[in-house]
């Protein structure tokens, strides 16, 4: 029997028997973007490897089998952090814990700071980028909901060109973007919201580190007499996708920013139709949207200077 | 399918190997060069244990490929001791009873040894926090946490003595 499973193993190509997790691939390490464009166009069963630290898991399990594997590691093109046009632009390829220490990204959008100290460990971190985890588009993931609460561009290069695509088209389904095959993410871009104004974020994951069961993230930004001239209220792992909260949002604008006003508008999350699974019910989801928006609405208006 | 050849410096000492584009950075520092100090328990990102550093920073060996580390300087928990003489945190982990199978021990190590050296005076919180990515079935993680702050201290203190070792 043992003999027979042996046999099986040396058969699906393994040379090195029981020592291989992932089916057989064709490994292709680009160096420069369009080149990773191409190869992604022309050969067949492709996938990009970004940070790997959700594909690479995958590949282990052989729940993706892949025949070309495209490292896009080496593009040096797809790594930084700069202010373009009011806006934070972001290569895909930059490394979340470089984010989590960059100072453009403290004083630009603080908001993203925060999330990610909620995003995976340091270990993962370390690898994990900010594209892959917007491409591989996690119901429970905290960039995707960042970047929705920005109204980010995504920038999607194929070798038919490049093409932005807003956060609100980018979502289309559970773990499915408008990126189509041939298509990959080259940067991000978060729109700068004026210095002064106020973030919070709050999630809920039976430890740190897992994916959140539900996750909040806000961003408000004050007129005079603290009246809200700007909101922005994004729900993650409460649907199959980032979902911004547009009745709690249009709550909030116009109107001078106090506690009625962040329970109005937190009241607004709990119209969401929530998912349930084998973590947590649609009502238990319900319930802790509320909650947690409620908490990230006071943490954004007391750093926007108002004690609600 | 898929032969490709990786050259990356191991606990400063450099190999050059031709293999499998899948074959993991892992298995790589098991099977290829015989370091089975770095363990392995899910093989799919959660436990910890595989933790090497790559370039200096912490990385879970299992979800890379050795391909990946080509150019790179991994140090596994080999490394920590090479002439054996135990480093300062691997003797605080046998004075704080900070191990008992051992299993998760060099993720462990390889974590709390990037922490202190990016964090020399960690609160208990960070160090925790640190640890969130290591996961240890039987100690309960007190001791642990003690060998960390117990190290933490005893650097701080060599620092401080100038000449100190």
């Amino acid at each position: 029997m043992q003999q027979l499973a042996m046999d099986r193993r040396v058969k699906a190509g393994g040379d090195d028997v029981g020592t291989m997790k992932p089916a057989p691939f064709e490994y292709h390490a680009p160096r420069q973007l369009k080149d990773a464009a191409e190869l992604l166009a022309r050969l067949p069963n492709a996938k990009l490897l970004a940070g790997g630290q959700s594909l690479v898991p995958m590949m282990n399990f052989r729940y993706v089998i892949v025949d070309h594997l495209i490292d896009l590691g080496g593009i040096d093109d797809l790594r930084g952090v700069a202010v373009v046009d009011g806006a934070l632009r972001i290569g895909a390829m930059t490394r979340q814990r470089d984010l989590e220490f960059s100072p453009e990204v403290a004083k630009h959008c603080p908001l993203l700071a925060e999330a990610l100290r909620h995003v995976g460990h340091r270990q993962t971190r370390n690898r994990g980028t900010i594209g892959g985890s917007l491409a591989h588009a996690d119901p429970a993931a905290e960039l995707p909901a960042v970047c929705a609460a920005y109204d980010a561009t995504i920038h999607a290069v194929s070798v038919r060109g490049i093409r932005q695509i807003a956060c609100r088209e980018f979502y289309t389904g559970f773990m499915a973007t408008a990126l189509t095959a041939d298509e990959m993410i080259a940067a991000i871009d978060l729109p700068i919201w004026r210095l002064g104004h106020g973030h919070g974020f709050h999630e809920f994951a039976r430890r740190q580190g897992d994916f959140a069961i539900a996750g909040t993230a806000a961003l408000l930004d004050l007129g005079a007499d603290n009246v809200v001239r700007r909101a922005a209220l994004t729900l993650f792992g409460v649907t199959t996708s980032p979902l911004r909260v547009e009745a709690a949002e249009a709550r909030l604008v116009g109107k001078p920013l106090d506690a009625a006003a962040i329970r109005a508008a937190a009241a607004a999350a709990w119209l969401v139709e929530p998912i349930s699974d084998i973590h947590a019910g649609g009502d238990y989801r319900r319930h802790l949207a509320q909650v947690l928006s409620a908490r990230a609405l006071n943490d954004a208006a007391r750093r926007a200077g108002v004690e609600a | 399918m898929g032969k490709q050849a990786t050259r990356v410096i191991v606990n400063g000492k450099s190999y050059a190997r031709v293999v499998d584009a899948r074959l993991t950075l892992a298995d790589f520092l098991r099977h290829e060069l015989n370091l089975t100090g770095t363990h392995l328990g899910c093989e799919h990102g959660v436990c910890g244990a595989c933790t090497v550093l790559v370039d200096g920073r912490t990385a879970r060996s299992c979800l890379m490929f050795a391909v990946q580390a080509s150019g790179c300087k991994v140090t596994t928990v080999e490394g920590l001791a090479p002439d054996g003489q135990l480093s300062v945190l691997q003797q605080a982990f046998i004075d704080n009873h900070g191990l008992q199978c051992g299993f998760c021990t060099p993720g462990m190590l390889m974590t709390l040894t990037e922490l202190l050296r990016d964090t020399p005076d960690p609160s208990e919180q960070e160090v925790r926090e640190a640890l969130t990515g290591n996961l240890c079935r039987c100690t309960g993680y007190a001791g642990i946490v003690a060998a960390a702050l117990d190290a933490a201290r005893r650097l701080r203190g060599a620092a401080a003595k100038p000449g100190a070792s």
